[in-house]
């Protein structure tokens, strides 16, 4: 425990001689990990053959290890505070929310006065003072912003996230790292809640099911057929979306919907609050609006709590191979009281993100692209005969529809070696493929162009 | 730690760079691959770069609707198929389940929607709103009421519609070919 470590110690401690010698003594006092230690020390009846344990275990999760952890919500407060309490040195946390005071409730690594300012920081410098000795590096923006290589300094990756769009993101990125470069495979434990249903689960992207493998599973979005929104509102919801889905691109025409914009959700209150007076519900709130508009599922601490927990329990065994970890879904429903099923989600052959083969076509260095694609249509293996390919610029030559085609046609005449650069991968769909088709091209030939 | 890239069963192929592309685009590219359409709908990409970005034109063949040109903006989100895509009617067409403003009352647009079905879905639903105009569920409630109780006068009523007529007093855009 040296310098790396003090670094993350915020001023407010380290300061005062005196309290600067308290710290000193209180971070030089191993028996503050002894409760973590009592399993790092020795195996037990379950723990994985290639556990070490002893110290080089406990150097690992205390000096070595980064973990990214992604969201600083509800689920990313606990998420934070578990980590650092078992001993995770080096936090990363990203988050491009900033503090609103409806979250005080249950994250609690908030106060009043940090409303407005980003979760992100406020969680880490929180972390830091409470926990003498952790380091977290915080991030105020979306993940999507950050590069792969980005990704790649981490062992592990903590989720505790509320939107699908961007786990799908980092779902999708960690299992292109792990294709690439099967080093680069980032464990993903993923933490979710609605109410009082959560669950956590661990993906190994390419070895075990993914996150988009499962997203049929998921409950759409809570959706009112729109003739009744139109004619025959009977709930407070309904007035609301009449509002929301109706009303605003009627009046504001071009003007999107933001929904962060408090002033965009006070127009909806007044226009569903109206027309809900006009035919007698009740029940249209400030509250429920935005919670419709957002399709907010009330957050329950407690859920959050259990989740976060569970995804915190699976960083340390995956960490510290202490124990078998999560194989590899955990679901938790406690609406009417405490259940949890475990079971193993099994990898969609047609997932588009993990699922498709992954194949190496040769090709000679001079080969336009139409006498590629005629190879690939020639292929056995394949069995395909109208291939959509997409490169990393888009369409590379769709057969349909029309536009594309088009748009599309006059790369078949160009040299497959000027379209793409070396090592670029091609995606591959057919109508007689489940999903898709990943190709590497490898050159085989250096043949002049015929003449 | 667990070298966990050591638990992979099978060797694959080496260096398999992919491009950068979201599920969303992939998933839409395979339902644009198993697109086939009848010659009585096509579809119009403005930028063929920006395939979440397209239009719809529907022409009956048969039907009340017969002549008319239809045409529909589809927009897709990043959240597809998880979430609809986005359909909207950019004419105002005299139709009990269309309003004035082109919001389409289809059901798998909405609260129906399930991921396992596609685009094709989506516009086989949407010309049959063409073929069978439903007063049952109704987003223009005067052309429900119309087509409910007279269907003869409803009949002329879409015609003088589509030739950009009026309507009980509400003008409609010419939609013949
Ligand atoms: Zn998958």
């Amino acid at each position: 425990m040296t310098a790396a470590v003090l670094n993350g110690v915020p001023n407010g401690i380290a300061s005062s001689s005196s309290s600067s010698s308290k710290l000193a003594s209180y971070l030089s006092d191993e028996t503050r990990f002894a409760s973590i230690d009592k399993i790092l020390d020795r195996k037990g009846p379950w723990t994985d053959e290639r556990f070490e344990g002893g110290q080089g275990t406990k150097d690992f999760l205390r000096t070595q290890s980064k973990i990214l952890v992604i969201g600083a919500g509800g689920l990313g407060c606990e998420i934070l505070q578990n980590l650092a309490l078992t001993g995770f040195n080096d936090i990363h946390v990203i988050d491009m929310d900033t503090i609103d005071i409806s979250n005080l409730n249950r994250q609690f690594l908030f106060r009043e006065v940090d409303v407005g300012k980003s979760k992100a920081l406020v969680a880490a410098e929180f972390v830091m003072n409470r926990v003498p000795g952790v380091k977290v590096t915080p991030y105020h923006g979306k993940i999507q912003d950050h590069p792969i290589s980005f990704y790649e300094q981490f062992n592990i990756v903590v989720a505790g996230l509320d939107s699908i769009s961007a786990r799908r993101w980092i779902n999708a990125t960690l299992v292109q790292m792990a294709q690439e470069d099967e080093e680069q495979l980032k464990p993903l434990i993923d933490g979710g809640t609605e109410g009082f249903k959560g669950q956590a689960r661990v993906i190994l992207p390419t070895v075990t099911s993914c996150y988009e493998c499962s997203i049929d599973m998921l409950t759409p979005p809570t959706a009112f057929p729109i003739c009744t929104i139109a004619n025959t509102p009977r709930l407070p919801e309904h007035c609301i979306e009449w509002a929301s889905v109706l009303e605003w691109p009627k009046v504001h025409k071009d003007k999107k919907l933001d929904t962060d914009d408090p002033d965009h959700i006070e127009w909806l209150y007044q226009q569903a609050s109206a027309r809900a007076a006009q035919f007698k519900i009740e029940g249209v709130t400030w509250a429920l609006t935005q919670g419709v508009v957002k399709n907010i599922i009330p957050a329950i601490a407690s859920t959050n709590a259990i989740i976060a927990a569970s995804c915190c329990n699976e960083a340390l065994k995956i960490a510290t191979a202490c124990a078998p970890y999560l194989n590899n879904y955990m679901m938790y429903v406690g609406n009417d009281s405490v259940y949890t099923y475990t079971f193993e989600h099994e990898k969609r052959p047609e997932c588009p993100v993990c699922g498709g083969e992954s194949l190496t076509a040769e090709a000679g260095r001079y080969w336009t692209l139409e006498r590629f694609i005629e190879s690939l249509t020639n292929r056995q293996d394949l069995q395909i005969s109208k291939p959509s390919l997409s490169y990393s610029k888009g369409a590379l030559f769709w057969p349909s529809p029309p536009d594309v085609f088009e748009a599309t046609k006059p790369n078949l005449d160009k040299l497959l070696s000027d379209l793409l650069d070396e090592e670029e991968g091609i995606v591959v769909t057919d109508p007689a493929l489940p999903v898709s088709v990943n190709l590497s091209i490898k050159y085989v030939d250096a043949e002049e162009p015929a003449q | 730690m667990i070298k966990l890239w050591s638990v992979k069963k099978d060797e694959e192929a080496a260096n398999k760079k992919k491009p950068r592309m979201t599920a969303a685009q992939l998933r839409v590219q395979k339902d644009l691959t198993e697109l086939e359409l009848p010659s009585t709908m096509t579809t119009h990409f403005p930028d063929p770069a920006d395939v979440l970005n397209f239009t719809l034109t529907i022409t009956p063949d048969e039907g009340i609707y017969k002549g008319g040109v239809f045409k529909f903006t589809f927009v897709i989100s990043g959240g597809y198929p998880h979430e609809p895509p986005k359909v909207r009617c950019t004419q105002k067409v005299y139709h009990p389940n269309l309003d004035l403003e082109g919001n389409v009352c289809l059901n798998i647009l909405r609260e129906d929607w399930k991921p396992v079905l596609n685009l094709s879905s989506v516009m086989i639903g949407i010309q049959y709103l063409f073929l069978e105009p439903n007063p049952d569920d109704p987003l223009n409630k005067e052309a429900a009421e119309d087509l409910r109780r007279n269907r003869e006068g409803f009949i002329r009523n879409v015609q003088n519609s589509m030739k950009g007529g009026t309507v009980k007093g509400e003008t409609f855009d010419r939609v013949l070919k």
